[in-house]
């Protein structure tokens, strides 16, 4: 459902979280003398450069921040399925990290499904995580139940 | 301090518009040479030149078919839309410590024709743009416009704005494009129903919330307040100019940090007042990077004409029309008049400067010109 031409190269650097992925898990980088997460990955901790990130887990809850719904001109497989939408969520460990990523009624459905007008910032969501191929495993997002 | 040290003597352009014969070097000569002879400059002088790292062409390529002399200054400002300030005031820097004596800064773009067009359609692995769209465009946010309606889609939920307040940005650019025999929408009049009933490009922003495609350049020259006295055009004075980004910037994406709505402009905004005796209250007319309409209000609020949040509303009453709290944008912009990396607003502030602008505002001594928010940017205060 998504063009292999648009998915994530990786390397070195990144390759815990894309691994996270595949195996449901949600992971980031974290500084281990201030505790910080760090996202997106990098190869140097900023918030203490001499000490080397280490991974940790984090839960996949958040908040939907923002959201759109983009329509053509577009290209490849996003072509076909627009309009989609796609939201910005805030992290619930720490609301200044943010994922871009889209909204599904559940795992395996489309990016189409849920429409603009359906979507309301604030809203508690959870990631899970869609299977692209072999190598990539895209996290995206549902609405939690209360 | 830089300081009124420098001066634009010289501004030129070529025709703006979809698929113009001449090639991005062509256009960037005659923009030059344009600019020169309004300066009433020598093209043998011309000892320094500054452009953009998004330039097609070197400026070895460009002094090699002017036919320049000896060149002992060169350099170039990245982050497209967030340089042409930066471009500017570089070479404002290096005319005021001697490192040249004329100056020439230029943009040359064929947006509106070619294969390329569009760098987002490049359909490579997505790191191969930047580090972060790894992180962006598998999720189907590939385009300026997405990432630029997702910070105004958090905007308006946030503070309120509307699609009229976009609507005002888009309505007041195109009245002045109207009557700018320049601009590529000269004749193309808007409603508020056109810009309502317009299609969607990144919902909540649609067609005319975008910049437009254009093929064209634009040169000016820069020397010393010294020889600015003997030139043939009234001197316009770069009184301060700034560059900024903040902590945890990220070019385009600048999701992946405290506060997104608080972005580069403010930076180089507290640097640019630091050393500008013109305040924010005491700028007559603005000419503010408009790739977008929401760059606007969320700019409006960097540089200090109205507090947080209030960006949209200030775009109410006519405020950014002639006779309004602020006029902004007065060639049309980005917008209306032509989307050039934002160098026409430089140009535009010249005119305005000079009093010679086609929608000149009345007295006119003071004028803000700035780059792209949401990117590395940078931002000049000009004076009569």
């Amino acid at each position: 459902m998504t063009d292999s031409a648009l998915l994530p190269f990786i390397d070195d650097t990144n390759r815990p979280f894309w691994q996270g992925c595949q195996e449901g898990i949600l992971r980031m980088q974290q500084c281990p003398t201030t505790s910080r997460l760090i996202f997106p990955p990098r190869p140097v901790n900023p918030w203490s450069p001499r000490d080397k990130a280490i991974w940790t887990e984090v839960s996949g809850r958040g908040t939907i921040w923002s959201v759109i719904e983009p329509h053509p001109p577009l290209i490849l497989n996003f072509t076909k399925l627009a309009p989609y939408n796609a939201i910005v969520v805030t992290l619930e460990e720490d609301p200044s990290i943010r994922l871009i990523g889209n909204l599904v009624p559940a795992a395996g459905a489309q990016i189409n499904e849920i429409a603009y007008e359906d979507i309301v910032i604030g809203t508690p969501v959870q990631a899970i995580f869609e299977s692209i191929n072999d190598e990539i495993t895209l996290p995206r997002w549902v609405v939690v139940r209360q | 301090m830089i300081k009124d040290k420098t001066a634009i003597v010289g501004i030129g352009q070529t025709a703006f518009g979809k698929k113009l014969p001449e090639s991005e070097l062509e256009l960037a000569c005659t923009a030059v040479m344009n600019a020169l002879d309004d300066a009433g400059i020598d093209r043998a002088e011309v000892d320094g030149l500054a452009s953009y790292t998004q330039e097609a062409h070197s400026e070895v390529e460009l002094a090699r078919n002017l036919g320049l002399g000896d060149i002992s200054w060169f350099s170039q400002v990245g982050y497209g839309g967030g340089a042409g300030p930066g471009v500017i005031g570089n070479l404002a820097m290096a005319v005021a410590t001697g490192q040249c004596r004329v100056g020439v800064a230029w943009r040359s773009r064929k947006r509106a024709s070619g294969a390329v067009r569009r760098p987002w359609s490049k359909t490579g692995s997505s790191a191969q743009e930047d580090i972060a769209t790894n992180y962006t465009r598998p999720f189907g946010v590939i385009r300026p416009v997405d990432e630029i309606a997702l910070l105004a889609s958090r905007y308006m939920h946030e503070y309120g704005a509307t699609r009229d307040h976009l609507a005002n940005v888009a309505l007041a650019q195109r009245k002045y494009a109207n009557n700018n025999p320049d601009a590529q929408m000269v004749n193309k009049t808007m409603t508020r129903e056109d810009y309502m009933t317009s299609r969607w490009i990144s919902k909540p922003l649609c067609l005319f919330d975008n910049c437009l495609e254009t093929d064209g350049a634009l040169a000016t020259v820069i020397v010393s307040a010294d020889r600015a006295r003997d030139c043939k055009q009234t001197p316009v004075f770069i009184h301060a100019w700034a560059q900024g980004f903040h902590a945890q910037h990220q070019t385009m994406q600048n999701f992946f940090c405290d506060d997104p709505l608080h972005g580069p402009s403010w930076v180089a905004a507290r640097q640019l007042y630091r050393q500008s005796d013109i305040q924010a209250q005491d700028i007559d007319v603005a000419q503010i990077y408009d790739a977008f309409t929401p760059l606007i209000p969320l700019s409006l609020e960097g540089y200090g004409f109205c507090d947080r949040g209030e960006g949209a509303a200030y775009t109410e009453n006519g405020n950014l029309e002639i006779g309004g709290a602020l006029p902004v944008n007065t060639s049309g912009g980005g917008l209306s008049e032509a989307y050039v990396h934002g160098f026409n607003l430089i140009t535009e502030g010249v005119k305005q400067m000079r009093g010679t602008a086609h929608n000149q505002v009345s007295d006119a001594a003071t004028c803000l010109v700035t780059a792209g928010e949401g990117v590395p940017t940078g931002a000049l205060i000009l004076r009569r």
